[in-house]
């Protein structure tokens, strides 16, 4: 699946699992913002890390994409280790194997969304332009964007770029993609079209998927499994306070924040 | 690894031209195969994908599938197909159909650029308009010329930029100096370099360095601050409060700017005599004689004259600078192209405004 050299991937660790975390934490200063986060992500499945606001749900994606180092505990992706000596080592061997979508597009302002999407081709395979150019074109065309190829990023709306944004993280096929909240923002239709687009994805090509976001219907959609970040997890600190089907955790957790967040209520005035 | 390498092999059957694809049909595979592919099934009367050896096959493998047929005109033959291809082949065929907008058709390019310069001369002129009018209303928009913002923008603008103006200054004078007595003490004129040094700085390079610095630093930094609110809306979020951008954010800073322009040419015109006196000083001049010398070449209208012209040079800068915020388009691109043009626009302007102050005093006999 990777292109892994010998020397960054874990011996005899499991094909079928794409992510594993263990123990992992996060402090900024004094601030503990989660501690012992573990959680495995297997291939081929759409992972979801839900929770509130401010819980620390793009940080533990930022900590899975190489971006942050975790302050504490071990992360595998794809089979090599991104914490400890290996981290450097690894992250190179993974560039290529991972995509990913930031919340807002993150698209290159001088380019036209065609030449964003063109970009990781021409970086990183040998196809000829008319061959990169291609590609790109049916990467847009599955996110619907075929006919603004030829825009630039400031031209278009949010949720264009969103989905601009998903083209671009698969421009090379990766088997292991990172969106991050990309449905917000966006309007009904457009985010069930996304929901539907991560499932093909995810069926024609066997990629796995790891979602952030709060959009419950998107949740309840996408999602094989999913883990639920709280601020509230510990005394000290934040942390994950569910796992599992996200269908059970609606309608079985007793958990009070899960059940409030899966229903929708406030939680009681007082309430951590 | 080997099962890496995307192989081609191509095969005429009676009327079809059958394509015979091995190992990994992915971006780079795809690439290794491209051109052979797409040079095979241009011309073919039939197509026949046989994707048999085929061990691994993703959209950029699909791709260069649907290219193919694109190039055939038909659809092609699929023998031994790996699961999910034929889906994944369907969405490039459909993607690949879908018809780009055409281009809009470029505009006569002179016609344009003059179209365009027109727009920014009137643009420029509805901004005169728009800080005239902002004015004559300051009496009753007070509470938005707020002190705090005024007394930072003067800091930014001046206090900060006082050592490299000191700097500068001290530089200029011992460089002409230096340049000029060389020359001059050829025919014995030597302790004329005083008067020449004296009367350059007040007059012309005291107001006009300083007003290079101004658009080097502050007008840049002018653009770029009101572009950023431009394109973070925070802009647009003043005007739906009733707040006035114009009178908010231009005028505070084309006060602070015309506040401090005349206090750092007057910094800048007394570096410049210290630089001057310390080269005739290492000349062999005492300090008297060069202060004697400076005091009967210039007199105060070349003083006031050079204060008053930092006073609009800075008043130039400072509005260029923010005009070319408020104008800043969409993206942080703009961003970096408003401050270029609050820079290139600052010197080009202040360097006509001397021109025209040097045809004013001329003509008055200052």
């Amino acid at each position: 699946m990777t292109d892994a050299g010998p020397t960054t991937a874990i011996p005899g660790a499991p094909a079928t699992t794409a992510i594993q975390v263990t123990g992992a934490a996060q402090r900024f200063g004094r601030r503990t913002i989660y501690r012992d986060v573990s959680f495995s992500v297997a291939t081929g499945e759409v992972f979801v890390i839900l929770g509130g606001s401010g819980c620390g749900k793009s940080t533990v994606m930022r900590q899975l994409i190489g971006l942050l180092p975790p302050t504490a505990g071990e992360i595998a992706v794809l089979g090599h280790r991104i914490t400890g000596p290996a981290r450097v080592a690894s992250l190179r061997v993974l560039r290529r194997s991972i995509g990913v979508m930031f919340q807002s597009g993150a698209l290159f302002g001088s380019m036209t969304l065609l030449e964003n999407v063109m970009l990781p081709l021409e970086m990183f395979t040998p196809l000829p332009p008319e061959g990169r150019e291609a590609v790109a074109r049916v990467k847009l065309g599955l996110v619907g964007l075929a006919d603004a190829a030829g825009l630039m990023p400031a031209e278009i709306s949010g949720g264009m770029a969103k989905r601009a944004g998903i083209a671009r993280a698969m421009a090379l096929d990766p088997p292991l993609l990172f969106l991050d909240e990309p449905s917000a923002g966006l309007d009904p239709i457009t985010s069930a079209g996304l929901d539907r687009l991560i499932l093909d994805l995810r069926d024609d090509l066997g990629a796995t998927f790891v979602v952030v976001t709060h959009e419950l219907a998107s949740i309840l959609a996408i999602a094989d499994r999913c883990i639920m970040l709280d601020r509230a997890a510990w005394p000290d600190a934040g942390g994950m306070i569910a796992e599992g089907d996200p269908r059970k955790l609606r309608d079985e957790s007793t958990h009070p924040t899960v059940r409030a967040f899966f229903r929708r209520e406030a939680l009681p005035v007082g309430a951590p | 690894m080997t099962d890496a390498v995307a192989r081609l092999a191509v095969e005429q059957r009676g009327p079809q031209t059958v394509l015979r694809f091995a190992g990994r049909l992915d971006a780079e595979g795809a690439g290794l195969v491209w051109r052979p592919t797409l040079r095979a099934a241009r011309g073919a009367s039939g197509l026949t994908f046989d994707l048999g050896g085929v061990v691994h096959c993703d959209m950029a493998g699909a791709a260069l599938l649907a290219a193919a047929e694109a190039v055939q005109g038909g659809t092609a033959t699929l023998d031994s197909p790996p699961a999910q291809l034929e889906s994944l082949l369907d969405r490039a065929r459909a993607a690949s159909r879908q018809v780009p907008h055409a281009a809009p058709p470029p505009a006569a390019a002179p016609l344009a650029r003059l179209r365009g310069a027109l727009g920014v001369v009137s643009d420029g002129i509805a901004f005169l308009g728009e800080l005239a009018f902002a004015w004559v209303r300051l009496p009753v928009r007070r509470k938005m010329l707020r002190p705090a913002d005024l007394l930072r923008y003067a800091d930014q603008a001046g206090v900060r930029a006082l050592p490299l103006v000191l700097l500068l200054g001290y530089l200029m004078g011992l460089i002409l100096a230096f340049q000029s007595a060389i020359p001059m003490r050829r025919f014995g004129a030597d302790l004329f370099v005083a008067n020449l040094v004296a009367i350059s700085l007040l007059r012309e390079l005291g107001p006009l360095l300083s007003a290079v610095i101004l658009a080097g630093r502050t007008g840049s930094a002018f653009a770029a601050e009101i572009g950023t609110m431009k394109v973070n809306e925070e802009i647009d979020a003043l005007t739906t409060m009733g707040l006035d951008p114009v009178t908010m954010l231009v005028l505070p800073r084309l006060i602070a700017a015309m506040l401090v322009m005349p206090a750092l040419a007057l910094a800048l015109d007394l570096a410049g005599l210290l630089g001057m006196a310390t080269v005739m000083n290492a000349f062999g001049f005492p300090l008297v004689t060069i202060a004697h010398q400076v005091q009967s070449a210039a007199t105060a209208s070349d003083l006031f004259g050079g204060l008053f012209k930092g006073l609009c040079f800075g008043a130039a800068v400072a509005a260029i600078g923010c005009r070319a915020g408020l104008s800043t388009g969409v993206g942080p691109r703009a961003v970096g192209l408003s401050a270029t043009a609050a820079v290139v626009g600052g010197i080009v302007s202040t360097i006509l405004l001397d021109g025209l102050f040097a045809l004013m005093f001329y003509r008055l006999g200052l």
